[in-house]
This record gives structure tokens, sequence and C-alpha cells, in this order.
């Protein structure tokens, strides 16, 4: 299969890529990973006219930890990075969990964390851990730098708010507030497939009562979807039987899953459930361990 | 030098962007004019004639395609050619020497690792980039390596052994010899 036909720039610098963006009116798309773009324009479901490569360009392939605690991926991080990360195991344990589930591990030494949050798939498993810790994106266009949260960032399939000469040039999640703790679940019928259903959680705790929390759940609706509810549940409690399960039930309503051949709708409310129970319950048996 | 491909772009098409590209094909420059559409899987395949790469599903899923890109494993239907400019890509047929099969190759070989052969480039080179990091894997880092690349025969079982014998087999006599019946314990 080809795709229409482009046109292609390698800009060496994010100001030329900026450039270039404006220069196509809405019609030029940002080439990262290319592991999504390179195959929907292959099937024409996308057709830009040019294609903008931010492969040459430096200072983009990082992920670090700010002195704040914050965490910055930036635009040419590849998902095999992460999984490979010495940071993440410390310090962010969901995403931890995460990084070796993205797709397969070809897809992987390509794929971007960032493009993946741009491109905006329902069954995109980043946005939903980067929402589940409060995550935003950073993009850059002609008149500066300006900070979207992840919550904002999305506002459809396949749609975000970037303007059009605006590059995203970073994933940040914020420092910690208290002791992390959490997990990322994915079911999925083989290795590369869309998630039949998947559950990100990420607590903060101080001994034992947490802080901040959320939850977010991938390929169960239209969108990834902010389990507020069920996060706001557990914040001020700690972590028992009852609050576990009132988490777990929260979330499984929060989720809009339609029935389709990876599973009746009922089922994956079901799978939701038993992927928040699996989570905390994993953390509440860690921490009594360490307690 | 290779020459613009009929299925991609008619040269006399007005306004259409052709771009030069040199890429190192299993060590050897190719320079290339082709259009920015063409996928690297096209050009290794009908520009270079290297035909041991397979195309398969088209789509990102199985992994037949695989080549190494700077040593990294990549779909090569899923990245434009012209993205491999200045870099250095290796397919099945960079594998063996002159006068001897790649112990991946002969790993393949010796333990029936393939069936209709069509996924077996694929799986060799992902096989390749596992044992350039990791040249002892144990057989379930394999199957994790290789699980982005499908086999219809669903011949796994042999391709984890096939593997398993390529690592052996690289980490040199030194290492522990294949698993051998004991003499003393024959009957």
């Amino acid at each position: 299969m080809y795709p229409p036909r482009f046109r292609y720039e390698r800009p060496a610098s994010l100001d030329e890529a900026i450039g270039l963006l404006s220069s196509g009116r809405g019609e030029a798309k940002v080439l990262a990973g290319g592991q999504s773009l390179v195959p929907l324009m292959k099937l024409r479901f996308a057709a830009p006219e040019l294609l903008v490569d931010i492969n040459d360009l430096p200072g983009l392939d990082h992920h670090r930890v700010d002195a704040d605690g914050s965490l910055h991926i930036g635009a040419l991080c590849r998902h095999a990075s992460l999984e490979r990360s010495t940071i993440l195991p410390d310090t962010q344990p969901t995403m931890a969990a995460a990084a070796p589930l993205i797709a397969d591990p070809i897809v992987r030494t390509r794929g971007t964390l960032v493009g993946s949050l741009c491109h905006a798939d329902p069954q995109g498993d980043w946005a939903a851990v980067v929402m589940a810790l409060g995550g935003s994106v950073v993009a850059q266009g002609p008149s500066g730098r300006r900070s979207i949260a992840s919550r904002d960032f999305v506002t459809g399939p396949f749609e975000n708010t970037l303007a059009y000469d605006e590059v995203a040039v970073e994933a940040v999640i914020p420092g910690p507030t208290g002791a992390r703790a959490g997990g990322y679940l994915k079911l999925e019928r083989r290795v590369g497939d869309f998630a039949t259903a998947g559950v990100a959680v990420a607590i903060e705790h101080t001994q034992g009562t947490i802080g901040r929390a959320g939850i977010a759940l991938t390929g169960v609706g239209g969108a990834t979807i902010d389990a507020r509810d069920a996060a706001d549940s557990l914040s001020g409690q700690r972590l028992d039987a009852a609050t576990i399960a009132r988490a777990a039930e929260l979330a499984a309503e929060a989720a809009r899953p339609r029935t389709d051949h990876r599973g009746s709708a009922a089922y994956k409310k079901h799978v939701v459930h038993t992927f928040v129970t699996r989570i905390l319950t994993r953390i509440s048996t860690t921490e009594e361990e360490a307690a | 030098m290779t020459s613009l491909f009929d299925e991609v772009a008619e040269p006399a098409a007005d306004g259409v962007q052709v771009r030069r590209v040199t890429i190192t094909v299993n060590g050897r420059k190719r320079t290339a004019d082709i259009e920015p559409r063409l996928l690297l899987a096209h050009l290794l395949r009908q520009g270079l004639r290297l035909t041991g790469t397979h195309t398969g599903c088209d789509t990102t899923n199985c992994g037949a395609c695989t080549v190494l890109v700077d040593g990294q494993p990549v779909k090569s239907c899923t990245m434009f050619a012209v993205q491999a400019d200045g870099h250095e890509v290796t397919t099945v047929e960079g594998l063996a020497g002159a006068s001897e099969l790649h112990p991946l190759q002969e790993g393949f070989k010796q333990e029936h690792g393939l069936q209709c052969g069509f996924c077996t480039p694929g799986m060799m080179l992902a096989a390749k980039a596992l044992l350039d990091e990791n040249p002892d894997p144990t057989e379930d880092e394999i199957r994790w390596a290789l699980s982005g690349n499908l086999c219809r025969c669903t011949g796994y079982q042999n391709i984890v052994k096939s593997v398993l014998w390529a690592a052996d087999k690289m980490r040199g006599p030194q290492s522990e010899a294949p698993a051998e019946p004991d003499e003393s314990e024959k009957p």
C-alpha cells in the first residue's frame, strides 16, 4: 500500500519545523516515530500534504527528572527507551508497568510517548497513564511555549488541541507529593492488539493515607476516560477491602464500553473492575509488607 | 544508482517531490532518487532487488518486513525510505558471510526453525537485535523479543530453539555446551 503523495521536509531546528508547520496551514503533520501515522496514511485515513520529520531535531530524545521531581519526556523519546529506563522503576510505577505493554517490541523501537498522546487514539495506553498521573503536554509554536493538561489535550478520537503551527515537544509528569504507587494492566488478545480494556492507577500516599489519586481507562469509550469519581473516592483514605471495592465499582461505572469482537460491554466493565481491584490490592499488600 | 519506480512516481509528473537518498545497505552505500512516500520495504525489495525482506500484512502487525536500522529492529513497511537517508540498514541478505551462514541462519536450519519460511527473515533480524544486546537470553526473553513477529505456520517452538542454538554458537566454545545427553546416563 502506498500513501497519497506528500511533500517531505526534515528540518534541523525546532524553529524551522514550526516555520514549516505554519507554511502548511493545517495540511501538515509532524512525523516522529510514525508507527501510527504511517499506517493511517497507507490506509488513506490521513493524507497530509506536508510531513515535517522531526527526527533530526536535537535535544528531544530525553526522559529525565528535574529538581522539583517532575519527569520530562521529549518528543523523540521512544517507547523502548522508557521500557529500558533506569529512572522509571523507582520513580514512576504506573509508567514502568505500561512501558513493556505498548504495541510490540519492534514498534517500540520507533514509536514515541508524545506521538502517542498527540495521535489521541482512544485505545492508546500512554494517554491513560499520563491522565492518571495528572500530566501535561508542552507545545511550542511561533509565539512561544504553553502547557496543556492531558485532560484538556484530547478533544475527540484522533483530535487534539494543538494549533497547526505547534509542535508537542515534551510530556511532563508533575513531581510527587508523597510516596508514589500504581500500576497499569491491559487485556489484549495478543501482543500488539488494541486493548480490550486497560486501567492506569496512580496514587500518592503519606504513610498509607492517600493524597493525590488518578485512575484512567483505555479502550472502554470513545476517548480515554478519566475515572475521577473513582480516584476521588480514594483521596484521604487508606487502602482496605472497602475502599478498594468502592474505587473499583466507580471505575467500572465510569467505563463506557461497546460490545464488539473483543468482548461484550458488560465483560469489559467487569475487566475494569477486576483490574482496579488487582492494582490497588497489590499496592496495599506491598505497603503492608514494607511496613 | 537506483532509478525512480514506476509504481510510485511517473518521472514526467510535474510538482512531484523527488529526494536523493544515500543509505548504507548491508555495508554498501546505495543512492536512489525516490518519492518521499516510498516505503523502506519497497525500496529494498523493488529498488534494490533485496527480496529477502518480505511484506506480509503491510499494516505494522506481522513483522515479516523487519530490518535493522542502525542496529535497531524496524518494520520496514512502516518507515519511509527517505527517513533512512544517512543511516545503516541490515537485511537478511546481510547476515551470511562470504562462505558461511550466520549462526542464526545455521540455527534455523539445525532446529527446523522454518516451515513456509515467510516470517523467517523478520524473525532472524528481530533475533539478531536481541542477541546483539543480550548474548545469553532466556527462552522467555526470546519469546518477548519476537512477540512482534507472527508465524502463521505457528512454528514458534522451533523458532525459539533456533535462536537459543544461535546464541549458544555465538557465545563460542567457552560457553556451556548444548544440552547433550550424558554418556554415563545412557543405558
